[in-house]
């Protein structure tokens, strides 16, 4: 006779995003080492579309979701490890999203750098589902798992580049730091299991509403532990220091995807477990995260206007905008959640579209990052300079972009929770930062060149897969940032909430 | 009275006042896509766009009810934009925004016809037009979201058209009125969102109209006045105020002709008429807690701006100086809350419009000519370029608020209304019109008296082209000037609408008073005046 083991109820509808992405990787893998013949486009094509069915799944889920009928709402799954909201459909496609673009910038910077091969695919397409177990954690434990895998596939893609020594370093300072990111993470979930009896979200929710812990050290020092550990991830002041140099060394298409992709799953973890798990504790943590906040939004700010490298200008400028999400995560509240999901929904397109100009721009050897490479783009590249000159408006948060509106959201969020000091800093922050993407702009339309116009033309040449990103990042940018209400009220949908499946 | 200041106005047959927008939006973009290198049809397109626009504006003069106090043209149902927070597309106009709307209609085809750019015909344009649009937009949203949408968003052609087609040190220049112009804004949208939250705290409703919140004031007094100083802080720098002037000299010196006419011109207006809509219509308390503090700072732009103007020795710098003298004046009309200071508030408002808007073009002709600016290079203009020294003369005279010219009467009415409420301050601040009459006279003999030398001898005279883009502003200045009841008899209402609901919403306030003048009176004197001509 063999043994009953009871195993729990998949509801693999549910899972369908997820496992298109990581099985999409595990297949491309396998093809790539069967045969050798086929062309270099087939794995950015398969990635794409992998990407883009794992976020195409995601729109009969989202009926299921904010439908009336039976079995509809959110539910979980796997014992109530997976949770089934708006919120983690959302940041599915939002890092759907950031695999697909990351992927396509890819390919010419794979050809142009003689690097091709299947792994920067298959990795982003692994990662990418490491992303989505964390957007869609009901358990700590499955939110660590879904951690590690996002972020070992992106130690191995910041190191990608084989001959530059910068990339390899990066990968290599990367690993190292974020190791051991995730060994506090991890020994702060022990410590909340100790507090609280348990790593589900759900159970802890339950637990803090039903009592009140006295002796709270075990839960302080877990909650301090797991905030060093998603800081870490999203790049906030202190943790951030890996950040200029990472950013710096890794390919320019990954760091696209870290922007957007990694930023996104980091703050899935920030605000289903902070804002949301620990909302009934909020005075615990709230101050010290604002405090991190504000250090995030000044620190990113300040330090980006005095770099002279575009890439490591980002890296900071990514920092600041991260402190901007931060204010979201502490309002606790639902608009602070819709505006950080609405934040890092358009940031995704924003960098990718970036990133592709400066992945253009940064030449055979991804070496030339200096903004004098970009005096007098606005001449030589009018399309190129004003999408780029798009995102950068969008960036500093000058109104009809979506950057201005995720600003106005996660302000009037912080507002609505009456943290106003915290609004005024990142406001003031907003302006420092204004100043960096203006040295931009001014490099690129403002300084007279001596150039060749049309002899230096062909020297930057923007690949057609890399075009297609800028256009619809620049498109997303402007269109969203007129009527951003179409977004919006998506993401006042997608409210994390913590259920147990039936 | 406060339903009154919510009622609709005219019946409208097509939504003029979107059109106001949509129209040179629409207009930039077309010039936007049309090949570049083909610079007469750009300037074609936006000709096409600021004359549609200002036609528009022309028209919504016509059809304003003079008497309605409220926001008139007001669509039935605004259209909601952002559902979550209750942003809706609201559009109205009362008779303090109305002559703002048409200044900026007129100044607008005014800047495109009277100077063309030196390079990049294409871009210049597409930025110039987009700039109405961002203009128009400010005026005319009674939705707070918006208003800082647009508020924020005429910076970016602003700093283009400096950055790009400036003089000298222009990117330097633009660079400051950016980040200038951006700090002074960043405070007030939490500013906004504080109203709006605490709004919605008492009421229970989010909305960003600015007549809810206005005739709500669910505030307490203490963040009423938090409140009111990020705005201020906002407003005191596009003023500008002293001691947040300093990029206004900068920007308006090293801005091409039409920049420097659209920056006088009108968008020193936004700060103005943010003072009036968002002081003292949604602060009323803290307007009037705050009004010692803005009058002193008024005037001291007043004496400061025309010191400073003395000084100068280059002539667009002294006009750009001269404007920090003119909207002290302003300011000090719309703090000192009396009926007569601020119906000629927003009546200088329009007349600094026109005579400095007027001033920048004949400077900015100027230097195409004689390719300098400095006072002492040139000299004896007047025998060699008799009807540009004519022009100047009637636009300087307006500046210095000569009687019978439209500036006249709105310094007048400043300061008599602002008198009454604050004598000494006043006193103090109508040396500024004597100080006036100094820097301009002195800067007008400098350059059109005296021996004509060197290249100054070779100067053409004003061009037909040139002479019909001044003339109507020079036609407004002495018609205003003449006869400025039409205009004043359409801002009244809402003055006295405006100083009912600060009435109403502040204790133990009423509007200052004096026994000896009736208010009835220096309208009937201003009349006689013009007749007098």
């Amino acid at each position: 006779m063999l043994a009953q083991i009871s195993t729990p109820d998949v509801d693999f509808a549910i899972l369908a995003p997820l496992l298109i992405l990581a099985a999409g990787g595990v297949f491309a893998l396998t093809i790539s080492s069967v045969t050798k013949a086929l062309p270099a486009w087939f794995f950015t094509a398969w990635a794409v579309l992998a990407a883009l069915a794992a976020a195409v799944a995601v729109i009969p889920l989202w009926h299921r979701y904010t439908g009336e009928g039976e079995g509809d709402g959110a539910t979980s799954t796997i014992s109530n490890t997976i949770g089934f909201d708006g919120f983690s459909l959302y940041l599915t496609v939002t890092i759907a999203c950031a695999v697909a673009m990351a992927s396509l910038l890819a390919h010419p910077y794979l050809v142009r750098e003689k690097l091709v091969g299947p792994e920067l695919h298959v990795l982003l397409l692994l990662s990418g589902s490491g992303g989505v177990v964390m957007a869609f954690a009901n358990d700590l434990i499955v939110f660590f798992l879904g951690l590690e895998t996002l972020s070992i596939a992106v130690y191995v893609l910041a190191a990608m580049h084989r001959r530059r020594f910068e990339s390899q370093e990066a990968g290599m300072k990367y690993f190292v730091l974020g190791a051991f990111a995730s060994t506090f993470l991890l020994y702060g979930i022990a410590l909340v299991y100790g507090a609280t009896g348990s790593t589900n979200l759900v159970e802890i929710r339950n637990t803090l509403d039903q009592t009140i812990i006295v002796e709270d050290g075990l839960l302080l020092g877990g909650l301090a532990l797991l905030i060093v550990g998603l800081a870490f991830k999203v790049g906030a002041v202190p943790f951030h220091s890996w950040t200029p140099d990472v950013y710096q060394g890794a390919p320019t298409p990954v760091v696209a995807y870290m922007a957007s992709g990694v930023k996104a799953a980091g703050f899935a973890g920030l605000l289903r477990i902070l804002s949301v798990t620990f909302a009934p504790v909020v005075d615990d943590w709230g101050p010290p995260l604002e405090v991190i906040a504000a250090l995030t939004l000044l620190l990113g700010a300040f330090s980006a206007i005095v770099q002279t490298d575009v890439k490591r200008m980002l890296a900071y400028s990514s920092i600041s905008h991260a402190g901007f999400i931060l204010l979201g995560v502490i309002a606790a509240s639902g608009r602070g959640t819709a505006a950080a999901l609405f934040y890092l929904g358009t940031y995704t397109f924003l960098v990718a579209g970036t990133f592709g100009v400066f992945t253009v721009m940064g030449g055979e050897g991804d070496n030339d990052h200096d903004v004098s490479r970009f005096a007098g783009l606005g001449r030589r590249r009018p399309l190129l300079a004003i999408a780029l000159l798009v995102m950068l408006l969008a960036q500093a948060g000058v109104p009809l972009t979506t950057g201005f509106f995720a600003k106005f959201q996660v302000i009037a969020a912080a507002v609505e929770a009456e943290v106003y000091w915290l609004a005024a800093v990142a406001m003031i922050a907003a302006v420092v930062a204004a100043y960096l993407y203006i040295k931009l702009i001014i490099s690129m339309y403002l300084v007279d060149v001596d150039v060749d116009v049309d002899a230096d033309a062909d020297a930057i040449s923007v690949p057609r897969p890399i075009a297609v990103v800028i256009g619809v990042a620049a498109l997303v940018t402007v269109g969203f940032g007129i009527f951003p209400g179409i977004i919006d009220s998506v993401a006042q949908d997608a409210l994390a909430e913590l259920t147990f499946g039936s | 009275m406060s339903s009154l200041l919510a009622a609709g106005g005219a019946s409208v047959t097509f939504p003029a006042l979107s059109t106001l927008i949509v129209i040179p939006a629409l207009g930039a973009l077309a010039i936007a896509i049309t090949p570049a290198g083909r610079s007469e049809v750009h300037r074609l397109l936006a000709v096409l766009a600021t004359v549609m626009t200002g036609a528009v504006s022309l028209w919504v003069l016509l059809v304003f009810e003079k008497s309605e106090p409220g926001f008139q043209l007001r669509g039935e149902e605004p259209t909601t934009w952002v559902d979550s927070l209750g942003i809706t597309w609201d559009l109205g106009i009362d008779g303090i925004s109305l002559f703002l709307v048409v200044l900026s209609g007129l100044l607008f085809p005014l800047a495109v016809l009277g100077v063309q750019p030196e390079h990049d015909a294409k871009p210049y344009y597409a930025w110039l037009v987009l700039l109405e649009a961002g203009i128009m937009g400010v005026f005319v949203t009674l939705d707070l979201f918006f208003f800082f949408v647009f508020f924020e968003i005429v910076l970016v052609p602003m700093y283009f058209l400096i950055g790009a087609w400036g003089h000298g040190n222009r990117v330097y220049a633009a660079t400051k009125f950016f980040l200038y112009t951006m700090f002074g804004s960043a405070l007030m949208l939490v500013g906004i969102l504080a109203v709006v939250f605490l709004h919605q705290d008492a009421t229970g409703v989010l909305t960003f109209d600015i007549v809810e919140l206005a005739e709500g004031q669910s505030w307490g007094v203490e963040a009423g006045r938090w409140m009111f100083v990020t705005f201020a802080l906002a407003f005191s720098v596009k003023v500008p105020l002293v001691p947040v002037h300093t990029w206004l000299p900068d920007a308006h010196t090293e801005a091409p002709t039409a920049g420097s006419v659209i920056l006088a011109g009108v968008m020193l207006k936004l700060g103005t008429y943010g003072f009036l809509r968002f002081g003292l219509y949604l602060f009323p308390e803290a307007s009037v807690w705050f009004a010692p503090v803005m009058l002193v700072l008024g005037t001291v732009g007043i004496i400061y701006g025309a010191i400073a103007a003395t000084m100068q020795k280059d002539l667009k710098r002294l006009v750009a100086y001269s404007s920090v003298a003119h909207l002290g004046f302003i300011v000090l009309g719309t703090f000192a809350i009396t009926t007569e200071a601020l119906t000629g508030s927003v009546m200088q408002m329009v007349n600094h419009g026109l005579s400095t808007g007027a001033l920048f073009f004949l400077v900015g002709w100027l230097y195409e000519r004689r390719h300098t600016r400095e006072i002492a290079a040139l000299g004896g203009l007047q025998k060699v370029a008799p009807v540009f020294a004519a022009a100047f003369t009637l636009v300087m005279l307006s500046s210095i608020g000569l009687p019978g010219l439209n500036g006249f009467v709105g310094e007048f009415l400043i300061l008599l209304g602002a008198f009454v409420a604050y004598p000494v301050i006043t006193a103090v601040a109508a040396t500024g019109v004597i100080l006036a009459a100094l820097y301009l006279l002195w800067a007008y003999q400098r350059v059109f008296h005296g021996p004509v030398e060197g290249d100054n001898a070779e100067m053409n005279d004003l061009t037909l082209g040139e002479g019909l883009v001044l003339l109507p502003m020079l036609a407004l200045i002495v018609f205003l000037g003449v006869y400025p009841k039409p205009m004043l008899e359409r801002i009244e209402p809402a003055v006295d609408a405006l100083i009912v609901h600060v009435e109403e919403n502040v204790d133990d306030w009423s509007e200052p008073t004096a026994d000896v003048i009736e208010p009835a009176d220096d309208h009937g004197e201003d009349d006689d005046q013009g007749e007098g001509e």
